[in-house]
């Protein structure tokens, strides 16, 4: 399956309004900002660490823009509510300070669209729980040492997060490696990936 | 294959600049590569830095040794591809490469300008660009770039003239000169105006202002390097001199190359068109002159923006990019923007590197 139509790419290109403008953190080769531009006509613009990953943007024709310091402070610059939704898709598990970060796309974007991989989903439950080995899978396909996740965290974890800093949950859809669409109250146990769109 | 060209030149009736003078008539210099399309819509504009000229690829003969000051990146298959797009590079106003500059013939006094050459600005020297394109017929240009200076033209394009550009690349530039920027151009200036050949700009029928004109390119090409760089290039370097006989004369590697660049930069170059042009550069303030830099891009909605800095260059530096950047941002203007890992300085934007050169193919053919 082409990046382009990955399960998680679906359900926040459905949950996107037509014409809004998206900052996508974390961005990638931009196959989600391509498809939200052809799908959503959106008003893009994508930032990410790498330099790779930019001139591939850049080359495509997407908006990117190289933010060096940390995400945190490099768009302090920028107005609140610049964006109608900021992106925060498999992201938020590999920056150092995840929750300024959050907090930070908050004040920037009207809604905010968090996507991760569940660490408490059955398969890596058991993986480590049987092998005694950091679990791998297709959602997370990294050996310990050389993971750019370095905050596993699960569905609850988010959950009680949006409890504790007052976060609005306004959508959640829970994705399984067969299953793309698994209810709320499996999900700790039985998704392999959470997206959320959230607000303050 | 060599891709040759020429110089061509485009003269009009007159201009008013910035300061309230009306200068006439005009000479522009430039040149052209490619072919304009049917539907006039494939121009690409380049415009030169301080002490460039309108030969910006491309030879004159095959037998010439140098290319164009950008021909990495502009020819047949390069990133601005002459094969798709049709490209001009002009002489700017006030220079000494062709367009009218202090060394023109003043008509009222049939000498030359020299100092009674009016002080021009960054916008005047666009002004100047728009006649050309109009004479092309050319409605809307499909991109406009340059480094340096040439980017501060780039960016007067898009403020002054948004409806007749698709998109900007300004590379290693700023919106305001910072006051290191123009310090360095004072030291230039004065070195030139010092020289006991200057005779208050009237050196035409004399010897030049040489060693003047020569001292501001040696100062300049220091800012457009960098510490690591000229470790690399130079090092501690020497020509193996005996220091305690040679005393003062040239030993060290970076002196040889400064003094070579300050010579050979006086065979091309006309001193009083470097203090011009200097003082239009120290003047550019996109700021001052619409309040604040968010307003000096409130109207120009339409045109998409590619901002280019280079790490090392400590003339432009990058933060000076990321003004632009946020400004552009808050008018919601569609901008990338690319902080280049280089050791090079300055001059990082004149030198071949394909990842730069990917970027700017890229976007230009999503322009």
């Amino acid at each position: 399956m082409p990046d382009k139509y990955k399960p998680d790419y679906n359900v926040i290109v459905k949950w996107v309004e037509p014409g809004s403008r998206v900052l996508d953190v974390g961005c990638g080769e931009g196959s989600l900002l391509e498809r939200l531009i052809t799908e959503k006509n959106i008003r893009g613009v994508g930032v990410d660490k790498s330099p790779g990953n930019l001139n591939v943007c850049i080359a495509k024709g997407l908006n990117v823009i190289q933010v060096d310091l940390d995400i945190q402070k490099g768009l302090r610059d920028f107005p609140d509510k610049t964006f109608d939704y900021v992106i925060l898709n498999d992201t938020l598990q590999a920056l150092e300070h995840p929750l300024p970060v959050l907090l930070e796309m908050l004040r920037l974007g009207k809604k905010v669209i968090v996507g991760f991989p569940n660490f408490a989903h059955i398969v890596s439950r058991s993986y480590l729980f049987f092998q005694g080995k950091m679990p791998m899978s297709k959602t997370l396909p990294y050996m310990w040492y050389d993971t750019p996740n370095i905050h596993f965290m699960t569905i609850n974890d988010f959950r009680n997060l949006c409890k504790e800093q007052k976060i609005k949950v306004l959508k959640e859809h829970y994705l399984g490696e067969r299953f793309y669409n698994i209810p709320a109250f499996f999900a700790n146990l039985f998704a392999s990936e959470a997206v959320y769109l959230v607000n303050l | 294959m060599v891709l040759l060209s020429k110089i061509q030149e485009f003269k009009f009736d007159k201009l008013e600049l910035e300061s309230g003078e009306v200068l006439s008539p005009i000479t522009i210099a430039y040149e052209t590569y490619g072919n304009l399309n049917s539907d006039k819509s494939n121009a690409v504009l380049i415009c030169h830095a301080l002490s460039g000229d309108s030969h910006v690829a491309g030879k004159y003969s095959k037998d010439d040794k140098k290319a164009g000051w950008w021909d990495n990146l502009v020819g047949s298959g390069k990133a601005i591809d002459t094969d798709r797009y049709f490209v001009i590079c002009s002489n700017i106003l006030g220079g000494c490469r062709g367009s009218t500059g202090p060394s023109s013939v003043n008509p009222k006094t049939k000498k030359p300008y020299a100092l009674d050459f009016p002080l021009i600005t960054v916008g005047d020297i666009v002004n100047a660009q728009k006649k050309l394109i109009d004479h092309f017929g050319i409605k809307k240009l499909l991109c406009v770039t340059g480094g340096s200076m040439g980017g501060m033209q780039a960016l007067q394009w898009a403020v002054c003239y948004p409806d007749s550009v698709r998109s900007v690349i300004p590379i290693a530039t700023t919106s305001r000169l910072s006051a290191q920027g123009i310090a360095f151009n004072e030291v230039g200036r004065r070195a030139i105006m010092a020289d006991p050949n200057f005779n208050n700009g009237n050196y035409y029928d004399s010897n030049p202002p040489s060693d003047g004109l020569a001292i501001a390119r040696m100062v300049g090409h220091i800012t457009y390097l960098s510490d690591e760089s000229m470790h690399k290039k130079f090092g501690r370097q020497t020509q193996g001199e005996d220091k305690f006989k040679s005393k003062f004369d040239i030993n060290f590697q970076v002196e040889s190359y400064l003094r070579h660049q300050g010579l050979s930069f006086t065979q091309r170059f006309d001193a009083n068109s470097y203090l011009y042009i200097a003082k239009a550069g120290d003047y550019f303030d996109l700021a001052e002159t619409f309040g604040s830099l968010m307003k000096a891009f409130a109207g120009s909605k339409g045109v998409k923006f590619l901002v280019i800095s280079f790490t090392s260059d400590w003339l432009f530096p990058s933060y000076q990019s990321w003004e632009i950047v946020k400004a552009l941002k808050a008018n919601s203007i569609p901008v990338s923007y690319r902080n280049m890992e280089s050791s090079a300085g300055h001059d990082a934007f004149l030198l071949d590197d394909p990842q730069f050169d990917n970027i700017i193919g890229g976007f230009l053919s999503h322009a």
